[in-house]
């Protein structure tokens, strides 16, 4: 049985251009900047779209659901005290070059494929809604 | 897309004139400026020059970088320590990997601006981390002001406990497992060779034998990385110095030219957006060298490739053309191809894996050892008694890339 992720979570600071991504699972939905002029997703947030180079940019919903790109199972201990835990890239599916580094959860490493389907999960820590993500179809 | 060709690159005007190195150890509690002090010192004698010829300095990363013993000492102590008098002077950590400290000195070469430019790189990485080991985070020395919170680049990754390198590129490792059918048999042939270079090596960190079934046995860092995969922390400085190539007459060894940089970086510069996972910034530096050049992979006599981890070698192997894209496990695989006596001579100082985490410089160091012809028992001798003429060196992984194209002598 692996871990959810490491024993102690790491949290980002909400600066302004990032807070809506970090708290926007508050009400279950992940979100990420987008271009309203070309339509394209801007991961991690940048005051400019860098498809079209439109400063017409904001937040937008997705359905939070994605693929496994590839994972790692850590064993070290960076975070004293934490049991083996997945990380992974997971590519969002409104737009697979978009790669989010998360931890898979609900998931024995020996179950993980690259290339499976997950969908979001969030993890409050503080203030901060973490995007986890876990096996589409599990419970 | 590619920059205008040009008639002749203007790196070739620069040659690695002299090199020299510190005493390498795994913790030798003297400072980063003594050890830089001494390497320098060498360097300058090696290349025939005395202080007072020295008029350009530069170094990677710079002032101010990185985690304890990572930085070395800025160049202006560097300067002021040894009272140099220039014309030029760089420090600094963007740019096409730990290298970039010498291109910047070719290029400064090159466009007149110096003569005869000292290079290092020091590393107290050993002493700084102790004991113990590198430091785990989070779990002293809190001392009640709690956990610190990030920004940057970092908060994308360390939320989720992907805290070091070593996860990052063991997800490139594990995209490989599925991409490519890379084996951990097949990896663990980067370590072995390695260790069995570093046999010949004296000044490396680890000496003793290691076999594929040690390997293959260790214990698991990050998965598919186990302890082999992760080079080793250490103390010790390396420069060199690159002059303009009007000197190569001059020194009672052969120059070693600056044949073609790579310092393309075409893809996005993140690790996790990179747009192909199994490659990464290697793939357009490579790229970019190979455009600058006639020569081959097929004219390299000896790589000299970043080992910081093991799935960054392969990388190289593959992104500087010496095996196909996706071959590097059969290639390398009962490491026959990558011996000192094969197809591709590699990382014939140890590396970082067994050598030292000299961090890029000791690569360099090493590939102007083996066209001079000063490798002594680990001398790489081409078919028919050659020594090499050839050498690729690369620095970085991940999105950070620099390569370059060495020759003995002035072509």
């Amino acid at each position: 049985m692996v871990a959810n992720g490491p024993m102690l979570r790491l949290l980002p600071r909400l600066d302004d251009d990032v807070a809506f991504y970090w708290t926007s699972g508050e009400d279950g939905v992940l979100r990420l900047l987008h271009c309203n002029a070309c339509g394209f997703f801007i991961h991690p947030p940048g005051p400019v779209c860098p498809r079209c180079l439109s400063r017409d940019v904001a937040p937008e919903a997705v359905s939070g659901r994605g693929h496994v790109e590839t994972f790692t199972v850590n064993h070290q201990q960076w975070i004293p005290g934490s049991d083996p835990y997945i990380i992974a890239w997971v590519s969002i599916d409104e737009q697979p070059d978009v790669r989010l580094t998360t931890n898979l959860i609900d998931v024995e490493p020996e179950d993980v494929r690259i290339g499976m389907p997950v969908r979001v999960v969030f993890e409050q820590a503080e203030d901060v809604w973490l995007p986890l993500f876990t096996p589409e179809g599990a419970s | 897309m590619s920059p205008p060709p040009v008639e002749e690159p203007l790196e070739r005007r620069a040659v690695i004139s002299g090199i020299g190195q510190s005493a390498v150890g795994r913790r030798l509690g003297r400072s980063d400026l003594d050890l830089t002090v001494e390497a320098a010192l060498d360097a300058i004698a090696d290349a025939g020059l005395s202080r007072d010829d020295i008029d350009g300095l530069s170094t990677y990363p710079g002032m101010g970088a990185g985690t304890p013993g990572f930085g070395g000492p800025p160049s202006p102590e560097v300067q002021d320590a040894l009272g140099l008098s220039l014309n030029w002077h760089d420090g600094g950590g963007e740019g096409p990997g730990q290298m970039r400290a010498v291109m910047a000195a070719a290029l400064a070469v090159a466009a007149g601006l110096a003569r005869h430019v000292l290079v290092y790189r020091t590393v107290t990485e050993g002493t700084a981390q102790g004991a113990g080991g590198r430091q785990g985070i989070g779990g002293s020395g809190g001392g009640g002001g709690g956990v610190p919170r990030f920004g940057s680049f970092m908060q994308w990754s360390l939320p989720f406990g992907a805290v070091s390198a070593a996860n990052w590129i063991a997800m490139v490792g594990q995209r490989r497992v599925h991409e490519f059918g890379l084996t951990r048999e097949q990896l663990g042939q980067i370590a072995v060779n390695g260790r069995r270079n570093a046999a010949l090596n004296p000044k490396a960190i680890y000496s003793d034998p290691l076999s594929l079934d040690d390997y293959l046995a260790a214990r698991i860092i990050t998965t598919p990385l186990c302890l082999f995969d992760c080079d080793a922390p250490c103390d010790g400085s390396t420069a060199v110095i690159v002059s303009h190539r009007d000197v190569a007459d001059d020194l009672d060894h052969p120059a070693v030219q600056i044949n073609a940089l790579g310092t393309a970086l075409r893809g996005r510069p993140s690790w996790d957006q990179f747009d192909d996972m199994t490659s990464m910034a290697a793939r357009d530096a490579a790229a970019s060298m190979w455009e600058r050049t006639d020569l081959k992979p097929g004219d390299v006599d000896t790589a000299q490739l970043y080992d910081g981890f093991s799935v960054l070698t392969i990388v190289w192997l593959e992104a500087l053309g010496f095996c196909g894209r996706g071959e590097s496990g059969p290639f390398i695989e009962g490491g026959g191809a990558i011996a000192r006596d094969g197809l591709l001579p590699l990382n014939t100082a140890g590396g970082q894996l067994s050598g030292g985490r000299l961090h890029g410089f000791g690569l360099i160091h090493e590939a102007c050892v083996q066209l001079r012809g000063e490798g002594g028992e680990r001398q790489v001798v081409r078919p028919g008694g050659r020594v090499p003429e050839v050498a690729a060196v690369a620095n970085g992984g991940g999105p950070i890339a620099g390569t370059m194209l060495l020759t003995r002598g002035v072509r």
